[in-house]
């Protein structure tokens, strides 16, 4: 049945289509502009539509697809490239050249595409839903292909498929396809959530070694422009030790999902030496492109990284940034005149946002196995000032805080993570982890976070009287933090020293506190900082 | 569909740059309208808003005079289009595209929406070449990049509008290819107008203008910078030159957004601006950039004059989040004399590391600029001691490092009214470093 459209403001349409449910997806007008019904007041609905819809007008055709905002899930996304709807970008281009038109929905995958199948179950077999029925091969992994209900096996095909091909039957009758839909906005089920305990490493010295995240666990890095957001975000997403990871540009620049994207077509996986692009996923909703797909791009994102997860993979969610997220909630939100709250933002942002990060953690899949999603999450205070309702309202649900910092970005102190005020809850699990292989971690860590704090104390001094007037031990302190800092905290991620393992981290740190605790018995035997310290000099040349 | 064009009379209010208008049959979202007011006078408008009963529509050149009886509304069944054609190079339109050369009108060949559509992110090529802008500060530690969006960061009283005018003359392609500035002026008074004009009737026909005057109605302000960039996207993409894209002043710009804002009775956000200003602010700057297999490139340089000098005022704040690094301008700088007054410590080209080295500009390109990053910096901080301690109390390396943040500023930076070619620039760094070499190492 059609509807009418009766009302239009913006992306927001008023239409009057009966027996629609919130959440459901419609096509708007004669270019079928995809909508999702966000109010319901009678016999008509509120619609906010996904594409740019310059040139709709009143009473042109309005219908509903009966069923939510859904992505298609199955082989063949990794490597891939979606906007906010997982419309595939490449193909998008091929069909509609180089911008972005209205109304063109090319599917996510490709049902062309040959496949092999390899039957891990037999017929016969009662099973459960999210029950494994075999694997193809994508890329370097092995992807599970599940079942979406439950029954019991009546046939069960091998070799080569296609995705719009059955590879098996149920005996109640309904016929199995290789890939389904899922709607966005609902977090896929598992048998039951576990406690996050891997540690998760970033390959970012900082990070591993001060603020560990683990596998399943939740950092936000909240920054101001130019702070370094995107270049942690794309370095940890070329190194981090995970099986697959799923990058969100949500409302940031064009240019940066092209770079992005040259550079991950060169790039090799360090782990699996095949090409970085196989094991990920890019959805880029760019600022220039519709606000309400920018909404929605983020639950498209993470129901795909829930897919891969629930072939109990490691999955690393990676966003950039959460506060254009949030903002496109607040420019919907005011179009439908709803009360606002603090900044503006509609006073369910709390709630949605932690929903939406709750989909994070270590879960015990519906097929057995283990897999983990974790977040990494930058944020864009307005100003750099982090008392703003969107890093308030993500610090409160996120173990991890990586706070970036404007003046040392100015100093080019590349990750500009400032060591006073980041965090990491996860740190007491992560030691017990890293204790096992490198025994001196805990105290190491102890070593390194006294030494910069009390080179904060001797600086203020050092404004007073300067270097000359402090004694050896304070200077050593200085020329120790220094390096911590220079030669330890940073890491250009345009050189070689991006990644670090762990192994090398803590060789690096132990070198640099060896060597100091070195010169401080020197000087207790009366020896002059500056005599100790050409020495050094010397011997390095 | 509808076949023809429909005119009516049915205004019912008539609110700062809005227009209400009653029973208007099948009329659509940013639909084109041709207003004729009482006195005979013609202006356009665009369709804000529609329903059953109502339709909004935002006047582009001043309600001043419309009233509710007579003035006629015709709807043009068309979102609003910019004309184009080779006609429009070397000619200077106002904020509606109505030539304010006294010239006629150009022949316009073809014409295409105003709002543009977003480049898919798969097409675009990432940018790898660079622009000499001529300056030092600029071209040796901020490098340009074809495709890049590079802001200015200005403040009251700051010589942006020389730096403009200059880069409006001396701004280079490496290879001297075909390079075409179009250049946008937003809430221009008639004295800077007559100051550009100059300019401007210089530089032949390698530009395009759009000049919107303090006076001019403000809606036009929001209007010309699209203007301005469907004409770039026609001159890059189509007929394959590099634009370099001028826009000042962007906070007249986002000024007039808020005020266009309030007018439809939008709820503010910080300082007054409204919350979509970030969307609205990248769907001009995001227009930058280069498209794989095709030749042209769009490269923008807005500027912004931060209001009380602070960084993190929404329009500043908001610019430096979309566009890829920022030029900062500083007081200090310009007190001592110093032109262009670019402070190089705030200021970061984002792209810079992808268009200079060997093959573009130099081999020793990023060497130098680090090392000249470097001791500035180190330099910098060493001020703040000497006001405390003293220059006697510092160590001799120290003086040193003092003396070279002195030096930077006034032979490297410095440059009056002087062009810089990028070996110049390069050849400049080399000097001075040498001249302090134990220190610059
Ligand atoms: N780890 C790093 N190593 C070297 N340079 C870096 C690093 N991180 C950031 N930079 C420098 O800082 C610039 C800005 O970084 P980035 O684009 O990541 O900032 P951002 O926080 O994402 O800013 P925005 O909020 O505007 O998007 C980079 O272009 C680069 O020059
Ligand atoms: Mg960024």
């Amino acid at each position: 049945m059609d509807g009418k459209v009766i009302s239009i403001s913006g992306a927001t349409v008023r239409v009057d289509l009966p027996d629609l449910k919130i959440g459901d997806r419609v096509f708007v007008g004669q270019d079928r502009l995809t909508g999702e019904v966000v109010r319901l007041e009678g016999e008509t609905a509120t619609v906010q539509v996904f594409e740019e819809n310059r040139g709709l007008g009143i009473g042109e055709p309005v219908q509903s697809a009966h069923s939510p905002l859904t992505v298609q899930l199955g082989p063949g996304l990794l490597g891939g490239i979606f906007d906010g709807l997982q419309r595939p970008l490449r193909r998008l281009k091929e069909i509609g050249g180089d911008f972005i038109a209205s109304g063109l929905a090319p599917s996510a995958l490709d049902f062309e595409q040959p496949w092999i199948f390899r039957p891990s179950s037999q017929t016969g077999a009662k099973l459960l839903r999210g029950a494994t029925l075999g694997c193809v091969r994508e890329g370097h992994l092995e992807h599970l292909l599940p079942l979406t209900e439950e029954g019991t096996l009546a046939t069960l095909t091998e070799g080569e498929i296609r995705l719009d091909q059955p590879i098996a039957s149920l005996e109640e009758g309904p016929s199995v396809l290789p890939w389904h839909s899922w709607p966005v906005r609902r977090a896929r089920p598992f048998k039951r959530k576990l406690s996050p305990e891997t540690p998760l490493i970033t390959g970012q010295r900082c990070l591993d070694f001060l603020f560990p995240l683990l596998k399943g666990g939740v950092a936000v890095v909240p920054g101001g422009f130019g702070t370094g957001k995107t270049v942690l975000e794309q370095t940890i997403a070329k190194f981090a030790d995970v099986d697959v990871v799923v990058y969100v540009g949500c409302g940031e620049r064009g240019n940066e999902m092209a770079g992005l994207l040259d550079e991950f077509a060169e790039l090799e996986d360090p782990l699996t030496k095949r090409p970085l692009m196989e094991r990920t996923i890019i959805v880029a909703n760019t600022s220039n492109m519709p606000v309400a797909a920018r909404e929605s791009s983020i639950f498209t994102a993470v129901t795909m990284a829930e897919y891969y997860r629930d072939m109990g993979l490691d999955v690393l969610f990676l966003a950039d940034s959460l506060s254009r997220w949030a903002e496109a909630l607040r420019e919907i939100s005011a179009a439908l005149e709803e009360m606002p709250g603090e900044d503006g933002y509609p006073t369910y942002l709390g709630s949605r946002l932690s929903g939406f990060i709750e989909r994070a953690g270590v879960v015990e899949t519906l097929g057995g196995a283990v897999g983990s999603l974790s977040m990494i999450l930058a944020v864009s205070p307005p100003g750099g000032d982090f008392a703003e309702p969107v890093t308030q309202a993500c610090l409160r649900v996120a173990g991890a805080f990586y706070m970036l910092d404007t003046r040392l970005a100015h100093r080019r102190h590349f990750p500009a993570i400032n060591w006073k005020q980041s965090y990491s809850l996860y740190g007491g699990v992560a030691k017990d982890h890293f204790v096992g292989k490198h025994p001196h971690w805990t105290e190491l860590q102890a070593r390194c976070t006294d030494i910069l704090q009390r080179e904060d104390a001797l600086r203020e001094v050092a404004e007073v009287v300067g270097m000359e007037g402090l004694q050896d031990r304070d200077r050593l302190l200085m020329r120790t933090a220094e390096q911590i800092r220079l030669d330890f905290l940073c890491q250009n991620s345009f050189t070689d020293d991006a990644y670090a393992t762990p192994d090398m981290t803590i060789v690096h740190i132990a070198r640099l506190i060896a060597e100091h605790d070195q010169i401080l018995s020197a000087l207790d035997q009366g020896k002059i900082l500056d005599e100790l310290l050409k020495e050094i000099k010397d011997a390095a040349l | 569909m509808r076949l023809s064009e429909h005119s009516y009379r049915t205004v019912s209010a008539v609110r700062g740059p809005l227009l209400f208008l009653n029973r208007v049959f099948q009329a659509r979202l940013g639909e084109l309208v041709n207003i004729t007011a009482p006195d005979g006078r013609a202006l356009t408008g665009e369709v804000l808003k529609l329903s059953a009963d109502q339709v909004l529509v935002q006047v582009f050149g001043g309600t001043h005079g419309l009233d509710t009886k007579t003035t006629t509304v015709r709807f043009s069944d068309a979102v609003m289009r910019a004309p184009l054609g080779p006609g429009c190079l070397g000619r200077v339109f106002d904020g509606s595209f109505r030539p304010r050369d006294e010239l006629p009108m150009f022949v316009p060949e073809k014409s295409m929406p105003v709002t543009g559509a977003p480049i898919n992110p798969v097409a675009r090529a990432h940018p790898e070449e660079f622009i000499e802008t001529g300056f030092s500060a600029i071209d040796g530690l901020s490098t340009l990049i074809k495709g890049q969006k590079l802001p200015i960061f200005s403040c009251a009283g700051l010589p942006a509008r020389e730096m403009t005018d200059q880069l409006l003359r001396q701004s280079r392609l490496p290879d001297g290819g075909p390079f075409v500035l179009v250049f946008v002026a937003l809430g221009l008074t008639h004295f800077e107008y007559q100051f550009y004009r100059q300019t401007l009737a210089h530089m032949q026909s390698r530009f395009v203008a759009f000049i919107n005057l303090a006076d001019d109605p403000v809606v036009e302000r929001l209007l010309a910078p699209r203007l301005a960039l469907t004409v770039a996207e026609e001159l890059a993409f189509q007929q394959e030159m590099d634009v370099l894209v001028i826009m000042t002043d962007m906070t007249n710009y986002c000024d007039a957004l808020r005020e266009i804002s309030t007018a439809r009775e939008e709820l503010p956000g910080r300082r007054g601006y409204p919350g979509h200003m970030y969307s609205d602010l990248a769907s001009l700057y995001e227009r930058a950039g280069r498209i794989h297999n095709r030749k042209g490139s769009i490269t923008l340089l807005p500027t912004v004059t931060m209001p009380e000098d602070d960084i993190t005022h929404p329009i500043s704040d908001l610019t430096g989040y979309i566009t890829e690094g920022q030029i900062v301008l500083s007081r200090e700088l310009h007190q001592k004399g110093i032109y262009p007054p670019v402070d190089v410590l705030p200021s970061l080209s984002r792209l810079m590391q992808y268009g200079i080295g060997k093959e573009q500009t130099r081999q020793d390109h990023r060497e130098l600029a680090n090392r000249l990053y470097r001791n500035y910096a180190k330099g910098c901080d060493l001020r703040r001691l000497e006001a405390v301690v003293g220059r006697d109390g510092m160590l001799a390396e120290d003086r040193h490092l003092l003396d070279f943040a002195d030096a930077f500023e006034s032979d490297f930076v410095h440059q009056g009214e002087t062009r810089r070619s990028m070996t110049e620039t390069l050849d400049t760094a080399v000097l001075l470093l040498e001249k302090f070499c134990e220190v610059a190492k």
